[in-house]
């Protein structure tokens, strides 16, 4: 219940274990003596060789199969869907999605729904971590036992009320179609808060007490301060929150009701509907790109992210 | 849920380290904006709007709108009536069994298995960072294209992707999705795979928490393998076992997406789940939404979910801590 977090530690002591892995210091399970034992290491091949195929299979199988069938014709697809090479490639199935079926307006639309979410949410989740860790005003326990509590309710009591909200706001136009019905909404986002928040906590204080007797007001010390020593923590909340953008389904399905501005994952079930089957297949590869990439080029980070949120689940 | 204010307590002389001066006791406006209220004010504002206009006030609002019917611009009391029509609807005990089995589904077959993956990953030493990408890949594919991808998957014809794998061990060509019978737990699967990336990173994390010492322990009253994975490995990681359980419970009972989008609730009713009558209740009449009764209902399994985890921890206290 209560593991206690400490950010940092955890990258270095995964490296150093790569590096030497045959060191006996950090051992799991198995020890030393258990690894030179014959059934022992057979088992372990056993395991790797289970694990890789299977992980293979399960994991990358699916999306190579979709990276495959976003080439290949509608009659190779469905006749033999698993035949390792098409009878041919067939390029224009992408082309085709991306003009014809506006496969590209929706990109973008979904490139700028996730670049808006990414801003606004780290806003609200930085500086309110700022106020709840580091200014720390009277209020601030009031304010932290709030937000926290909103983790406690599920989403689902949310749904209909919180449309409503934004249908029909107290004052102010309607957010209907627009983006920041679906930005604002999701800023209010406990969980990010409570993760920036808890590696603020862990920064050390006698730096901010350093700035503030040199004389660097609130907004300096965030800004020059905080937040340039808080980049490992920006970058996992980042990836949440770009992730939780592009993974979202009903909540921009019902915001943005209007084709014209939809991202393209709340287009795809439509685009289904009425498409041929390989060019649907290309959309959905298409749709596949930006997170894959992403997860490619930041990978430690989203691998740190996940086990992170279990951290402070835990 | 208990972490928050461990750290806290060490540095006591936190923010305003003034000392205990007259300004310090004055409570003015003027001296609270010289002290940077304001401008701390400023920084809470973000946060503070965000969530009161769209979680605060929605929570509340749900409230007394499972007491009202409205069209959006008039609203009316109307006492108990939604709750009533809600219990009335024949389609509330298909939809709260179809629930309770799509979660009991996910709870014998997709729970263990992330456990079990990550124990064996721990264990493997070169190429670890690999598996953990390759078992994360799915979890960061979007769920509709997921879906949409193993809707063709789960094609009934004898071509199908899964019906010529179950060929090559000589099983007959399946229906899927499209027989009652077998919808759900082809749905099950699909959310497995979809979700279990995510459950075995958090467990590798704890598995590096567990501390080595207690595995020389074991060595030295002679355990195996099997028996240092039971009495070591499984009780180290106890506590998050027990919070990943309630939260697969959370998460499972408020299923929309799969049923949504692979069958839309069919067929025959096999697969309406309590969000998808949430969300047919709300948006998809033609006449304009019951919003009353969707937020009757959602009010009912929110309470419901509440009062399962109250218990469920009562109930793991006992055993979570040492």
């Amino acid at each position: 219940m209560s593991t206690t977090l400490k950010l940092p530690a955890v990258p270095r002591r995964r490296r150093r274990r790569a590096s030497n892995p045959d060191l006996g210091t950090e051992r799991g399970i198995l020890s030393l003596h258990d690894r030179r034992r014959r059934p022992v290491r057979m088992g372990q091949l056993v395991s790797h060789a289970f694990l890789l195929v299977g992980l293979v299979v399960v994991g990358l199988g699916p999306l190579l199969w979709l990276a495959k069938a976003a080439v290949s014709t509608t009659q190779d697809t469905i006749q033999q869907p698993l035949a390792l090479w098409p009878s041919g490639i067939d390029w224009a199935n992408l082309s085709q999605a991306w003009f014809e079926v506006e496969v590209g307006k929706y990109f973008f639309n979904t490139v700028a729904l996730a670049a808006g979410q990414w801003v606004i949410g780290l806003i609200v989740a930085t500086s309110g971590a700022y106020v709840l860790s580091i200014l720390r005003p009277a209020y601030a326990r009031v304010l932290q036992a709030a937000v926290l509590a909103t983790l406690f309710v599920p989403s689902v009591v949310l749904l209909v009320p919180l449309f409503i909200t934004v249908a029909r706001p107290a004052f102010g136009p309607s957010l209907l179609n627009t983006y920041l019905g679906v930005w604002l909404p999701t800023a209010a986002n406990a969980f990010n808060i409570l993760v920036v928040k808890r590696f603020f906590d862990s920064l050390p204080f006698e730096v901010f007490e350093a700035a503030r007797t040199d004389g660097a007001g609130p907004f300096r010390m965030f800004w020059s301060i905080v937040l340039p020593m808080s980049r490992p923590i920006v970058g996992v909340v980042s990836v949440f929150i770009i992730i939780a953008s592009l993974k979202d389904y009903l909540w921009p399905k019902l915001v943005l009701p209007d084709a014209a501005v939809q991202p393209l994952g709340v287009r795809l079930p439509n685009i289904q509907s009425q498409t041929e089957l390989d060019v649907t297949l290309a959309a959905l590869a298409i749709s596949t790109i930006i997170p894959v990439v992403l997860f490619l080029i930041f990978q430690r980070v989203f691998l740190r992210g996940a086990g992170l949120g279990g951290a402070v689940k835990g | 849920m208990t972490v928050l204010d461990e750290r806290r307590a060490a540095p006591p002389q936190r923010p305003h380290p003034r000392p205990d001066t007259a300004r310090r006791r004055d409570r003015s406006i003027r001296a609270w904006v010289r002290r940077g209220g304001l401008t701390t004010l400023l920084f809470a504002l973000p946060m503070i709007l965000v969530f009161s206009v769209y979680s605060w006030w929605p929570i509340l609002q749900s409230l007394w709108m499972s007491f009202q019917k409205t069209n959006l611009i008039t609203s009316q009391f109307v006492g108990l009536d939604n709750f009533v029509n809600v219990l009335s609807d024949p389609l509330l005990g298909r939809a709260v069994l179809n629930t309770a089995y799509f979660a009991l589904l996910a709870l014998v077959f997709g729970f263990p298995l992330p456990i079990f993956m990550a124990v064996l990953m721990s264990e493997v030493k070169r190429m670890k960072g690999l598996y953990s990408a390759l078992a994360y890949l799915p979890v960061i594919v979007p769920p509709v294209v997921a879906v949409l991808l193993w809707r063709f998957f789960y094609s009934a014809s004898p071509t199908g992707v899964f019906n010529t794998i179950i060929g090559w061990f000589g099983i007959p060509p399946q229906p899927w999705i499209q027989d009652a019978t077998q919808a759900m737990p082809a749905l099950v699967l699909e959310a497995t795979w979809a979700a279990a990336g995510g459950s075995i990173i958090i467990y590798l994390a704890a598995l590096l928490a567990v501390p080595p010492e207690l595995y020389d322990a074991a060595e030295v009253d002679g355990a195996g393998i099997w028996r240092k994975v039971w009495h070591v490995t499984l009780p180290q990681l106890r506590g998050v076992i027990f919070i990943m359980l309630i939260l697969q419970i959370i998460a499972t009972a408020q299923v929309f997406l799969e049923p949504y989008l692979f069958t839309g609730g069919g067929p025959n009713n096999a697969t309406v789940t309590v969000l998808l009558l949430i969300y047919r209740y709300a948006f998809e009449n033609s006449l304009g939404g019951k919003y009353g009764e969707a937020t009757a209902l959602s009010v009912m399994l929110a309470l419901f979910l509440a009062a399962a985890s109250f218990l469920y921890f009562k109930a793991t206290q006992k055993w979570s801590t040492d």
